[in-house]
């Protein structure tokens, strides 16, 4: 099968089957609603890799037969058809750990969960696939929509109502912002396929109409990524969604809203006409270092395991953002590297964190010290993630975090300097979870009265017979995406594949030759190394260290500092701000917009 | 109509923003968002308007004799209804939980999150 029969298919598949879930779900058994919601996953996984390996520098579909100037085509590089496969991994691994997982409720609603799954799957391949501005819209929404009602899955508790009201109305506001950007360059290119915008632009001068329409569609994508100030939304919904939902929404989607940038800003406005490439660097370099900083502190703070890990995320997105403002080749293939392994990584400690929901009830640091010590073999993997997502070397996050940090290096050589300490605090605060919970060690931390702060006691659990035993797959299935996870650092063929990928996505000649004119032009862009060098090992052991000594003293000495010291009253003042009120974060939203308005119309 | 309707959209975008910042309630809210999005179909519409312009619609009408509107826009506003109209039944349906379970629309009274 040709890639051009396979693009369509990528969407199809989780379609269909989210289709036949929702269809035959009542009709079917739970385990008939598991074997058709695995064969689904198991053929996008299958469809996604053939089309990965098969589809060269750029595969295109025209959809219905109508040509680029009039019609949709779907469009796969090997980074977008890669984040597609990624996704595709991650819902497989979703789709078997949920086996068991949810004790779903009987008749009218049987197989609504994985049908749900599926369709937020063919939203986020879809938004990887398509070269068409408004059908990206489209899946955007598709994607966000499912995310939604995902996310308040379990309506018995009020906690998943708020997150998911909040992430919706943010999101889709933003969304409604990025269909007035969409509107703005339609006005001014009658176009809407990405290629050919891009070639539109070229013969107007830049002016506020391209900043405001660029900044516009890039609101959605800053809010997808959860760049600083738009990031609100995602802790919350972290907290309160399945963990299943997290281990996607924090492994995949939220990476999709920095590829949608890296996207757009290449194929639309990287030429003439468009966002000078130094305002771009220089405003996106900096929103990324200030969502890396904020995330790092804001994810040391906090005690709730999975809210926890959601700052790590919008830490860890700060560096993806860094990687692909660079506008290099180099720190695309670093930053592509760096988003598959961390999406594993991410995903299987979002998995450990849910096995001690099932068995405890809570995924509150401080309320489980000690008490997970039974569950040894759990604590090595949640040990071994944590010093994965701080980059340890041969980890593919720490392939990844050297070579974005090489290529950074050489804009500004202060650069790698954040990645280590993003990386070490993050990485840090997970181990000293871990630690305390699994090994009990240190005394048990105080609670402050008073203090703004989510706790991760009395959660519900998720699953309703707890005399039951562990499912062998909820420890499974994280054992095996940190085996992947190694696996990308340790096999040179996939850093080169990304490489030769990234080569193709910073050249957007090529794109719009093969898009346009339909011919696979093969990329004449050198094609950046992508390898083990020393430096990036020694950088990867040095985050790993401090990670462990920053780790031991929090659980030996306590892990903040007096009350009156300065720091800690900047950092209650940061606390304050995640006010979990949906009309501030959305205040909030509108700052960002115009201050990024404010930067780029500045430099051009 | 030159640049009115453009600063009309973006008027009526900035009104539901300050409608969903100060909202007490979270039906106004998911109304406010609403309003946001007809902004969108009000910016598009304008981009496809020709003056003296019929629908763009053949059955009734040789192509090439009346100037049309741009079909295209209207695909889209077409398009975004129907997104718009499932997420606000979503977001509707998770307050009418919210209110059955918990007694409460504020979305201020909410605070079982934060920090």
């Amino acid at each position: 099968m040709g890639p051009a029969a396979l693009l369509p298919l990528a969407v199809a598949i989780p379609l269909l089957g989210s289709a036949l879930l929702a269809v035959t779900g009542r009709l079917l058994s739970r385990v008939g609603c598991d074997i058709v919601a695995t064969a689904a996953a198991t053929a996008e996984v299958v469809c996604l890799a053939l089309l990965w390996t098969r589809g060269g520098h750029l595969a295109t579909a025209e959809l219905g037969g109508w040509p680029a100037r009039v019609g949709i085509v779907l469009a796969a590089d090997p980074i977008g058809a890669g984040l597609a496969l990624l996704v595709a991994v991650l819902v497989l691994a979703v789709v078997v750990y949920s086996w068991r997982y949810f004790d779903e409720p009987r008749g009218q609603h049987a197989g609504v969960f994985p049908a749900l799954i599926l369709l937020f799957e063919a939203g986020m391949a879809g938004f990887a696939l398509t070269g068409d501005l408004f059908n990206a819209f489209v899946f955007f929404e598709l994607m966000g929509a499912a995310a939604y009602a995902l996310t308040g899955y379990r309506i018995e508790d009020p906690r998943p109502l708020q997150g998911a009201l909040a992430f919706g109305v943010v999101t889709s506001f933003a969304a409604y912002c990025s269909l007035l950007g969409i509107g703005l360059l339609y006005a001014r290119t009658g176009e809407l396929n990405l290629a050919r915008l891009g070639r539109g632009l070229a013969g107007h001068p830049t002016d506020l109409l391209t900043v405001v329409g660029f900044v516009l569609i890039a609101t959605a994508l800053l809010v997808k990524a959860a760049a600083v100030p738009f990031h609100f939304w995602l802790p919350d919904a972290h907290a309160v969604a399945p963990t299943p939902v997290c281990m996607l929404m924090s492994g995949a989607m939220v990476e999709l809203g920095a590829y949608g940038i890296g996207r757009v800003y290449w194929t639309v406005f990287s030429g003439p006409g468009g966002i000078p490439h130094g305002a771009f660097r220089t405003t996106f370099v900096t929103l990324g270092v200030l969502t890396a900083l904020v995330g790092a502190v804001m994810c040391w703070q906090q005690r709730h395991l999975k809210r926890l890990l959601a700052f790590s995320t919008v830490s860890h997105v700060g560096l993806f953002l860094i990687g692909v403002a660079l506008l290099t080749p180099d720190g695309a293939t670093g930053t592509a590297l760096y988003v598959a392994a961390h999406g594993c990584v991410k995903a299987a400690l979002f998995a450990l964190s849910g096995v001690l929901l099932d068995r405890y009830g809570s995924v509150d640091e401080h309320g489980l010290h000690g008490r997970a010590r039974a569950l040894r073999p759990v604590g090595l993997l949640f040990a071994a993630g944590a010093l994965a997502l701080t980059g340890l070397p041969p980890f593919g996050t720490g392939l990844g975090k050297a070579l974005s940090e090489d290529a950074a290096g050489h804009w500004q050589p202060w650069l790698p300097a954040m990645f280590v300490a993003a990386s070490a605090v993050t990485g840090a605060a997970v181990l000293r979870a871990g630690l305390r919970i699994f090994w009990g060690l240190g005394p048990v931390p105080r609670g402050r009265p008073g203090e703004e702060e989510t706790s991760g006691e009395g959660e519900e659990p998720e699953i309703r017979s707890p005399r039951r035993t562990l499912p062998p797959t909820m420890v499974l299935v994280p054992a095996v995406l940190l085996a992947l996870a190694l696996a990308l650092g340790c096999l040179p063929a996939v850093a080169g594949a990304l490489a030769r990928g990234a080569a193709a996505f910073t050249d957007p000649a090529s794109y719009r030759a093969a898009v346009i004119t339909g011919r696979s032009a093969s990329s004449g862009a050198h094609e950046p190394a992508a390898g083990w060098t020393t430096a990036g090992v020694l950088l990867g052991l040095l985050s790993a260290g401090l990670a462990t000594a920053l780790a031991a003293t929090a659980v030996r000495y306590g892990s903040q500092p007096p009350r009156w010291h300065p720091a800690a009253r900047a950092v209650r003042t940061l606390r304050r701000l995640h006010s979990g009120h949906l009309g501030d974060y959305l205040a909030w939203l509108a700052l960002g917009v115009a201050v990024l308005c404010a930067m780029l119309a500045a430099q051009t | 109509m030159g640049i009115w309707p453009y600063l009309a959209a973006g008027w009526v975008l900035l009104v539901a923003l300050y409608g969903l910042v100060t909202s007490h309630n979270l039906i106004h809210a998911i109304g406010c968002l609403a309003v946001a999005q007809s902004s969108t179909y009000l910016l598009l519409l304008a981009v496809g308007y020709r003056r003296g312009g019929t629908a763009p619609v053949y059955s009734d009408l040789t192509p090439g004799t009346r100037p049309v509107v741009d079909p295209v826009v209207q695909a889209l506003a077409l398009t975004d209804v129907v997104v718009g109209a499932t997420v606000t039944a979503l977001l509707l349906a998770l307050t009418i939980q919210l209110r059955k379970r918990h007694h409460t629309v504020d979305p201020q009274a909410l605070t079982g999150l934060k920090g």
